[in-house]
C-alpha cells in the first residue's frame, strides 16, 4: 500500500458503518446471485459450457499474437481502421488523435471497464472533450464524480434515494424524486438529445472474432447501438484478451455471459459491429496495458480468460459486505484482486488478502478462472517482494518459530490458556480486533495433549 | 489399519472436547488410533498470510510425526485441506506425496473410508449445518450451490444416523462466515459482518445448534453468540455424532 492510501479493510469498515446499506448491498447482489443459479440450472450442459469456454480461453491465450493478427487483418479488410496501443497513455492518445481529426469535442461513451481503466474521461476532458457515459449507472457515477463501483452494476451501491438528490442537483429534476422509473425516464430523454447531436461514440468490446474481424457488444440498454449507429465516427477499445477465434464460438460465451451475470437468458442487446455503414469512419483499438505481462505470469495468466460478467462479485461474501469501492481499482471484487497487483503491485498489495479464500468464486465463474488459488499465489509473491508490512513479518516469523518445536509450542499454549482464565484483559481490550466484536474462546484447563497423556498412556509418545 | 490422530493445534488448545469427541468416535466404530504428541501446527496461518517459505519446518515435523501411518484424520477441514495442498518435504517428497492422498477430515473419513452407515448417537435438538468453505469446496464434502451438478452431502449423510436430530434450512445453505484464517482481525469490520449475517440465518430459522466440521468457523461464530449473549451454541460435528445424551 502506498502511504497515505487507505486499503481495504479501512475503506471496508467505512462502508461497513452504515449497516442498513450493507444489509440492502448484500441482499440485491444475492437476489442476482440467486438468479444466476436459477437461470444456470435450467441448462443441463451447464457444466459443459463452462469447460468448453475454459478451453476456448486457454487456446486463445496460447496463440493470442496469432489471433490477434488475424483479427487485425480480417478487420482491416472490413473497413475497420486499427490501431495497437501498449498501454493508457497511448490508447487515450489515439482516441484524442481521431476526435481531433474530425474536430470533434463531444463524444458519447457506453460503459467500456477499458477505458475506465485508463482514466479516458479524465485525459479528454482536459483537452477540451467533453464525454458522457451513456450507460445509466455509469452516468450516474459520472453525475457524482464516482468511478463504477461493479463492472455490470455500476451504481449498485446507490439507494434511489441518493440518485434522486443526484438527478435534483445535477440535472434539475423535483426534490424528493426517488421513483426508479420517473428518474430512467428523465435519463432516458436527456440521453436521447446526446445521442442525436454527438458526432462520436466509443463503445467497449466484449468479444472480437478472429476469423471474420468483427466484434461483438452486449448492452441491456441499447446505448451501445443508439450511440454508433448515429455517430459519424466510431471507435471501439478493446483489451488484447477479448479476441475469441471463430464466430461459432459466440453461442458458448453469449449463453455464459447474460447467464452469469445477471441470470438472465440472453443480453438485451447483442450487436455485431462489422464494417462502417456508408459515411462512417470505424476505429478500433487494441489496447495491451499489462495483459501480455499477466500472460507472461504463469500462476496468473488464467485471469486473462475472464468475459466480465461480474459473477464472481456477486457470489464474494466480503464483496457484498464491503462494496465495490473498498476495492480502489477499477476492477473491484475477486477478478480485480488478481488483476490489479499485475498492474500496480505495491498499490494493490492489499487486495489479494481481501478474501477469506471461500472458493465461491471460482466455482461460479463461466469460464472456470482458479480466482481463490491465484489470490493465495499473489500472497505469496506480495510477501516475497517484499510488500507486506513489517509488523506482519515478525508475527509470522515469530509463530513459525513456536510451531516448529513442540516443546516452546506446548509452553506458548499452555500460557496462552492460563493468560485466559487468570487474566482475561490481557488479551480481552482494544489492542486485540479479535475481541473488538466477539469473544475470545474460553481457556479450558487443560490442552488435548495433556488430556491425553492422562488417560492413554499406553499408546502416547511422550516428548 | 491405525490412523494418526491429527490434531490442529488451536483445537488441541481451546477446544479439547471435541479432539476426546473425534477420538471417541473413531474407536467407537472400531480404529486404532495413534496421537503422535510431538505435534504442533500444519502451517496453514503463515501459507495463507503469503508465509508459505517459513512453513518448512511444519511440513518437517508433520512428516516426522505422520509418515508411519495408514491414514491421518482431524477434525478440521481446512487444516486437512492445506495438508493435501501444500505439504511437502525436501528430504522426502514421495513420503509427502503419500501422506497429501492419505489425510482426511473426520467426516469425510467416516463416510468415504469407513463407509459408516449407523451411528449410536443421539442428540434432540434442532440443528444448523455451517458448511466450512474449506470442506466445501476444498474437499467437496457436499454439493456447492455454485454448481449444476447433482446434490449431496457427507455431513449430512452422517447427521441423518442421529436420533432426536431435526437439521433446520438455512436461507444461504453455503454462505462463508467470514472466519478466513489472519482475515478474521486483519479485515475485522468484514469479518464479524459476515459472522453476525451467518448468525442471524441460523437464529431466524429456529437453529438451537450451529455446527460445522471446522472449529475455526465455529470459534468465530461463537465468539460473536457469546458477545451477543445468544442462547444458540456452536459444537463440532464429532461432538455430535459422539453424543449419547
Amino acid at each position: 500500500m502506498e502511504k497515505g492510501m487507505k486499503d481495504h479493510a479501512a475503506l471496508a469498515e467505512a462502508f461497513i458503518n452504515d449497516e442498513e446499506r450493507v444489509d440492502w448491498h448484500d441482499g440485491a447482489l444475492w437476489w442476482i446471485r440467486q438468479k444466476r443459479d436459477i437461470a444456470s440450472k435450467q441448462i443441463p450442459e451447464w457444466e459443459d459450457l463452462r469447460e468448453t469456454a475454459s478451453r476456448i480461453k486457454n487456446n486463445v491465450l496460447s496463440n493470442l499474437h496469432d489471433y490477434l493478427l488475424q483479427f487485425e487483418a480480417n478487420a482491416t479488410l472490413n473497413g475497420i481502421k486499427v490501431h495497437w496501443a501498449a498501454d493508457a497513455e497511448e490508447h487515450n492518445a489515439i482516441v484524442y488523435s481521431i476526435l481531433k481529426d474530425k474536430d470533434i469535442k463531444q463524444m458519447v461513451k457506453s460503459k467500456s471497464m477499458l477505458t475506465e481503466e485508463c482514466h479516458l474521461n479524465e485525459y479528454l476532458i482536459e483537452r477540451g472533450v467533453d464525454v458522457i457515459n451513456s450507460d445509466l449507472g455509469e452516468y450516474i457515477q459520472q453525475l457524482d464524480n464516482e468511478p463504477p463501483s461493479h463492472i455490470v452494476l455500476p451504481c449498485i451501491h446507490k439507494r434511489k434515494e441518493e440518485i434522486g438528490e443526484i438527478f435534483h442537483e445535477h440535472l434539475g429534476t423535483e426534490k424528493g424524486v426517488s421513483d426508479p422509473t420517473t428518474l430512467t425516464r428523465f435519463a432516458r430523454r436527456h440521453l436521447r438529445d446526446v445521442f442525436i447531436t454527438r458526432r462520436a461514440a466509443l463503445t467497449g468490446v466484449n468479444f472480437a472474432v478472429a476469423e471474420t474481424g468483427e466484434y461483438v457488444v452486449c448492452t441491456n440498454e441499447g446505448n451501445a447501438d443508439m450511440g454508433a449507429h448515429l455517430s459519424e465516427v466510431q471507435i471501439a477499445s478493446m483489451g488484447i484478451e477479448k479476441i475469441i477465434p471463430q464466430k461459432a464460438h459466440l453461442g458458448v460465451f453469449l449463453r455464459l455471459l447474460a447467464r452469469s451475470a445477471t441470470g438472465q437468458p440472453i443480453t438485451i442487446y447483442s450487436s455485431h459491429f462489422k464494417k462502417p455503414r456508408e459515411g462512417q469512419e470505424m476505429h478500433l483499438i487494441l489496447v495491451d496495458l499489462g495483459r501480455s505481462r499477466q500472460l507472461g505470469r504463469v500462476d496468473f495468466r488464467d485471469s486473462l480468460k475472464c468475459i466480465k460478467c461480474g459473477a464472481c462479485m456477486n457470489t464474494c461474501p466480503v464483496y457484498r459486505k464491503s462494496g465495490g469501492l473498498s476495492y480502489h481499482n477499477t476492477i473491484a471484487g475477486p477478478i480485480g484482486a488478481i488483476l490489479a497487483p499485475n498492474l500496480d503491485m505495491k498499490k494493490h498489495a492489499d487486495l489479494p488478502f481481501a478474501s477469506t479464500l471461500c472458493g465461491s468464486c471460482s466455482n461460479v465463474c463461466p469460464v472456470k478462472i482458479n480466482i481463490h488459488d491465484q489470490l493465495y499465489q499473489w500472497r505469496q509473491v506480495i510477501v516475497r517482494e517484499g510488500y507486506a508490512a513489517n509488523t506482519k513479518v515478525l508475527g509470522m516469523k515469530a509463530m513459525a518459530w513456536t510451531l516448529s518445536s513442540p516443546t516452546s509450542y506446548s509452553t506458548l499454549g499452555k500460557a496462552g490458556r492460563w493468560v485466559l482464565n487468570n487474566i482475561p484483559f490481557a488479551v480481552n481490550n482494544k489492542f486485540n480486533p479479535w475481541y473488538k466484536q466477539r469473544d475470545m474462546p474460553d481457556g479450558p484447563k487443560e490442552s488435548f495433549d495433556v488430556w491425553y497423556a492422562k488417560n492413554n498412556g499406553h499408546d502416547s509418545e511422550k516428548d | 489399519m491405525t490412523v494418526g490422530l491429527f490434531i490442529p493445534c488451536y483445537v488441541n488448545q481451546f477446544y479439547p472436547q471435541a479432539a476426546i469427541a473425534t477420538l471417541q468416535l473413531l474407536r467407537k466404530v472400531g480404529v486404532e488410533v495413534v496421537y503422535p504428541s510431538k505435534q504442533t501446527c500444519c502451517g496453514q496461518p503463515m501459507a495463507n498470510s503469503g508465509f508459505e517459505h517459513l512453513t518448512q519446518e511444519c511440513n518437517d515435523l508433520f512428516l516426522e510425526n505422520f509418515s508411519r501411518f495408514d491414514y491421518i484424520v482431524a477434525p478440521s477441514a481446512s487444516c486437512v485441506l492445506h495438508v493435501k495442498q501444500h505439504l511437502h518435504s525436501a528430504t522426502d517428497p514421495a513420503e509427502a506425496d503419500r501422506i497429501r492422498s492419505n489425510v482426511y477430515e473426520l467426516v469425510e473419513f467416516l463416510t468415504d473410508v469407513l463407509k459408516v452407515e449407523n451411528l449410536r448417537a443421539r442428540f434432540p435438538h434442532k440443528v444448523g449445518i455451517h458448511q466450512s468453505c474449506h470442506g466445501l469446496r476444498g474437499l467437496y464434502l457436499a454439493q456447492m450451490s455454485e454448481l449444476n451438478t447433482l446434490p449431496f452431502s457427507k455431513p449430512v449423510h452422517l447427521l441423518n444416523m442421529v436420533e432426536g436430530l431435526e437439521l433446520v434450512t438455512l436461507d444461504r445453505p453455503d454462505e462463508c462466515c467470514g472466519f478466513g484464517g489472519t482475515f478474521c482481525v486483519a479485515e475485522e469490520a468484514v469479518s464479524v459482518k459476515m459472522g453476525k449475517d451467518r448468525v442471524t440465518d441460523h437464529t431466524k430459522n429456529g437453529a438451537e445448534y450451529i455446527t460445522s466440521v471446522d472449529l475455526s468457523c465455529l470459534m468465530h461464530l461463537e465468539g460473536i453468540l457469546h458477545r451477543n449473549k445468544s442462547a444458540i451454541k456452536a459444537v463440532h460435528i464429532a461432538e455430535i455424532l459422539n453424543s449419547t445424551l
